[in-house]
């Protein structure tokens, strides 16, 4: 019960969040250069004044800021995200199409830099200062400073144009017309690199995080009088250590699930995935703003739901959190 | 009147006696079938070339969609939806013979009903470029099903008609769009066409695919199953998708400059700007004469002898370009004079006495006055072409600022706002001045409309050439006044049509039978076909 108490007042706090997001944003974009006629009429190369007029009443971009503005909110109001000017269909279809893609490869970054980052990190703090350590905080270093993207373009340089192991891009191979788990399958292969490129970055930051927060339970009272009891090594790192070594790290899912939004425009693009980041970079150089207000909206709602999650997952990692 | 099958078998031999190196497709016989999947690199909105003139809708929708007439590889008109054409002495009417036996892909017979319609709702209301083209068109009379006549208030040479129709002459179907909100209606991103593919899905940023209108009205063609565009919007990872074979074909100089080169001598790509010689896209450099150092016609000079284009070419875009002469491309071969005017060859000597004449001496740092360039987004040589100005015009005193927007900033700020000093982007030359090029310096255009004379420049002989010209019906005296226009402008230079180029685009070689006419990224692809 006091778990969930504790998820309402966090939902109920992130509404005023959303509707300053949304206005804050709507107005911010107002000091771009341009609005989407622009980017309209560069798209086809060129067009006459009158011409231009009209579609700019066609999509209401006569009305005053603030009525835009307000509309935006009454059609929210009413779960109605607009329409969207580049694709000429619903906001709401137009992100419903592209969120599975953009969840998958989160989920599964999320899920590779999570588990590979633990088991790292517990093996570096394990045999702390000798070469494992040494060796894994190297390479998480250098993980965390390679630029996803030419980590991409290499992965695909090496295992799609010169070993040809792994397709260069792309969600599925669309000649193939797969069905069930073949088609699965394909999908797989077609996430490995986007999933290693994104998850790399993350791995490396679990990786430290893991290391230090192990290294600090170590030193506790109770993990000395786990051993005094004794239990095996490994029985003390598994039971007492891991469990309150965590803590840090499941704070940072919460952290990094935006994060993770954000760079998944750069992976998204190097691997030609159709998800959720590539739409909300197109929307900006489009000038699609309720398309942009609608992703906002949407990866909103996702970072919310994700913290509400790790809050509950915390609460059962440590009871003393609920019990405050 | 020519067929389709003997410009085909015309286009062979042309290529024959040209010397191509790729004769395999004069050997082999045409195989049927496969999938042709090409590179797009940006999304569009609309897939209707009779809404909409632009080589990203062209790349995709005139596969599906058809012109009343194309280009044949000597660059005149192919018939295509048109057989034959005709026009009155006094220039006001034309009529069109059209194709009969030709279906829409839902089965409804294609009349002169459709182009009535397509003309009247279509390019004189909503076509970028068909509106100004077509302003003094009052109706289209549809006397029979086959027969279509053009009534226009004030002569329009048939020979600029033809010409502009390739791009801005697509038939939509009438049943389709007669009685909707032309612009929102679905067909516009799931095009209806009586062209060689029919449309099947398009994919929000994945792909669409087109597959072979077995009704087609060329019998036995197309060669190809399938054509499947494919998004891929970075650079590299779309030549690493051509470099596996996953695409086969990348058109319009959409990847790096370096990749280009780079698989120009790769042994499995043909890397050539060959079928583009209809679509040339000149580097500009456009003077803001507000600025009151750039209204000084010796300054605007200084600036254009200061630019070592030769230099440029070679250096920085791997000798894929070469110095411009004026508004009319060496590839118009209707229109490109004999006599361009004064040039303005790199002469830093002159450059730097032109300067100091006009009343700008060096001052202690050596800068004469500054100005502030604004590049156009697109296109990876106008990044390096404004980086080139900046340099080269240092040298001369000049110092450059760079400001740097995405498509809908660049035009705001030039085209509406006229916030620039220096500005630069291409300019597309499409078959005849009249039609995207003399706009460029014709006075008296709205605030606001795009890529027309928005620099504050006016000039009376100039506008009364353009004028003149545009409903002049004698094709030699309309060559003869665009040779006269391009002189005025080459001596008032109010901008500059500095690099000539022409899109490359990037084949794999399994493709045969392509780039065989001078627009042919833009065309229809009915006789291209694939290797095993």
């Amino acid at each position: 019960m006091r778990i969930l108490a504790l998820a309402g007042r966090r939902l109920l706090a992130s509404i005023p969040t959303l509707i300053i997001i949304i206005a804050g944003l709507f107005i911010l974009l107002q000091f771009a250069p341009g609005d989407t006629v622009d980017a309209l009429v560069a798209q086809m190369g060129g067009g006459d004044a009158a011409m231009i007029e009209q579609l700019r009443q066609h999509y209401g971009l006569d009305l005053p800021v603030v009525t835009r503005l307000a509309n935006y909110f009454w059609h929210l109001i009413r779960f109605d995200l607009g329409f969207s000017a580049i694709y000429g269909k619903p906001v709401a279809t137009v992100i419903f199409e592209r969120l599975p893609v953009t969840l998958l490869l989160m989920a599964s970054a999320l899920s590779f830099a999570f588990a590979a980052g633990m088991a790292l990190g517990v093996l570096a703090a394990r045999r702390v200062n000798g070469w494992p350590d040494t060796f894994i905080s190297t390479l998480g270093l250098i993980f965390y400073a390679t630029p996803s993207f030419w980590l991409g373009l290499m992965g695909i340089v090496v295992f799609a144009v010169k070993l040809e192991w792994l397709p260069a891009g792309g969600y599925i191979d669309i000649a193939a017309g797969y069905t069930g788990w073949r088609y699965a399958l394909d999908v797989a292969l077609h996430l490995l690199l986007p999933t290693l490129t994104l998850g790399m970055i993350f791995l490396a930051i679990y990786l430290r995080i893991m290391r230090a927060s192990m290294l600090e339970v170590l030193t506790l009272d109770f993990v000395r009088t786990a051993r005094a009891k004794g239990l095996s090594e490994t029985a003390v790192v598994a039971r007492h250590v891991l469990r309150n070594a965590l803590l840090p790290m499941v704070t940072l899912i919460g952290l990094q699930a935006g994060t993770m939004l954000g760079g998944s425009v750069v992976v998204e693009s190097v691997f030609a995935l159709p998800g959720l980041g590539r739409l909300a970079y197109e929307s900006v150089v489009q000038r699609d703003l309720n398309t942009l207000l609608g992703i906002v909206f949407v990866s909103a709602l996702l970072v919310i739901t994700i913290n509400f999650l790790v809050d509950i997952v915390y609460a059962r990692l440590d009871p003393r959190i609920a019990s405050n | 009147m020519i067929t389709r099958r003997a410009a085909l078998l015309s286009a062979t031999a042309l290529a024959t006696t040209a010397g191509l190196p790729d004769l395999s497709f004069a050997q082999d016989t045409p195989r049927r079938g496969g999938v042709l999947t090409v590179h797009l690199n940006s999304e569009q909105r609309i897939l209707n070339p009779a809404l909409r003139a632009s080589t990203g809708v062209y790349i995709v929708a005139s596969k599906i969609m058809e012109p009343l007439v194309d280009l044949k590889a000597d660059g005149s008109p192919d018939p295509m939806l048109a057989t034959e054409w005709s026009t009155t002495p006094d220039g006001k009417a034309i009529t069109f013979k059209l194709r009969q036996g030709v279906t829409w892909h839902d089965g409804k017979p294609f009349t002169s009903a459709d182009v009535q319609y397509t003309a009247m709702e279509m390019w004189k209301k909503h076509l970028n470029y068909g509106t100004t083209l077509q302003l003094y068109l009052e109706a289209v009379d549809t006397p029979d099903k086959y027969t279509a006549i053009f009534r226009y208030a004030r002569p329009m040479p048939l020979d600029l008609l033809l010409r502009a129709l390739p791009d801005l002459g697509y038939i939509a179907p009438r049943h389709i769009y007669e009685g909707t909100n032309v612009l929102e209606n679905p067909a516009n991103t799931a095009p209806v066409g009586t062209g060689p593919f029919k449309f099947v899905q398009y994919e929000r940023g994945q792909f669409i695919i087109a597959e072979r209108n077995p009704k087609y009205w060329l019998q036995g063609f197309p060669y190809l199953d399938r054509v499947v565009w494919r998004f891929i919007t970075d650079k590299s990872a779309a030549t690493a998708a051509m470099e596996t074979g996953e695409v086969l074909m990348s058109n319009y100089s959409s990847l790096a400059l370096a990749d280009m080169d780079r698989l120009k001598k790769d042994a499995r790509f043909e890397v050539s700007s060959r079928g583009n010689e209809g679509n040339a896209s000149n580097n500009t450099i456009e003077f803001n004469f507000r600025r009151k150092e750039l209204a000084d016609i010796r300054v605007r000079r200084a600036i254009v002898h200061a630019l070592d284009i030769p230099f440029f070419c070679e250096n920085f875009l791997y000798g894929f370009g070469k110095r411009g002469t004026g508004p009319i491309p060496s590839s118009s071969q209707a229109f490109f004079p004999s006599e361009h005017g004064p040039q303005y060859p790199f002469d830093l000597k002159k450059a730097n006495a032109l300067l100091d004449e006009a009343g700008y001496p060096k001052g202690r740092d050596g800068t004469r006055f500054s100005l502030r360039l604004v590049p156009a987004p697109w296109g990876e040589d106008i990044a390096l072409w404004s980086t080139y100005i900046q340099q080269a015009l240092t040298e001369v005193g000049i110092k450059i600022e760079i400001v740097r927007y995405d498509a809908a900033g660049f035009l705001t700020n030039v085209y509406r706002e006229w916030n620039f000093d220096l500005a630069t982007g291409w300019h597309q030359y499409r078959n005849d001045p009249a039609v995207s090029t003399t706009v460029w310096y014709r006075s008296g255009s709205p605030k606001g409309a795009p890529w027309t004379n928005q620099w504050g420049w006016q000039s009376d002989a100039v506008d009364k050439v353009i004028d003149d010209a545009q409903s002049e019906l004698d094709p030699a005296k309309r060559k003869a006044l665009y040779g006269e226009f391009e002189k005025l402008v080459n001596t008032e230079t109010p901008l500059w049509m500095a690099i000539e180029r022409q899109f490359i685009s990037v084949t794999n070689k399994r493709l045969r039978n392509h780039h065989n006419n001078p627009r042919w990224p833009s065309s229809h692809w009915t006789d291209v076909w694939l290797a095993q």
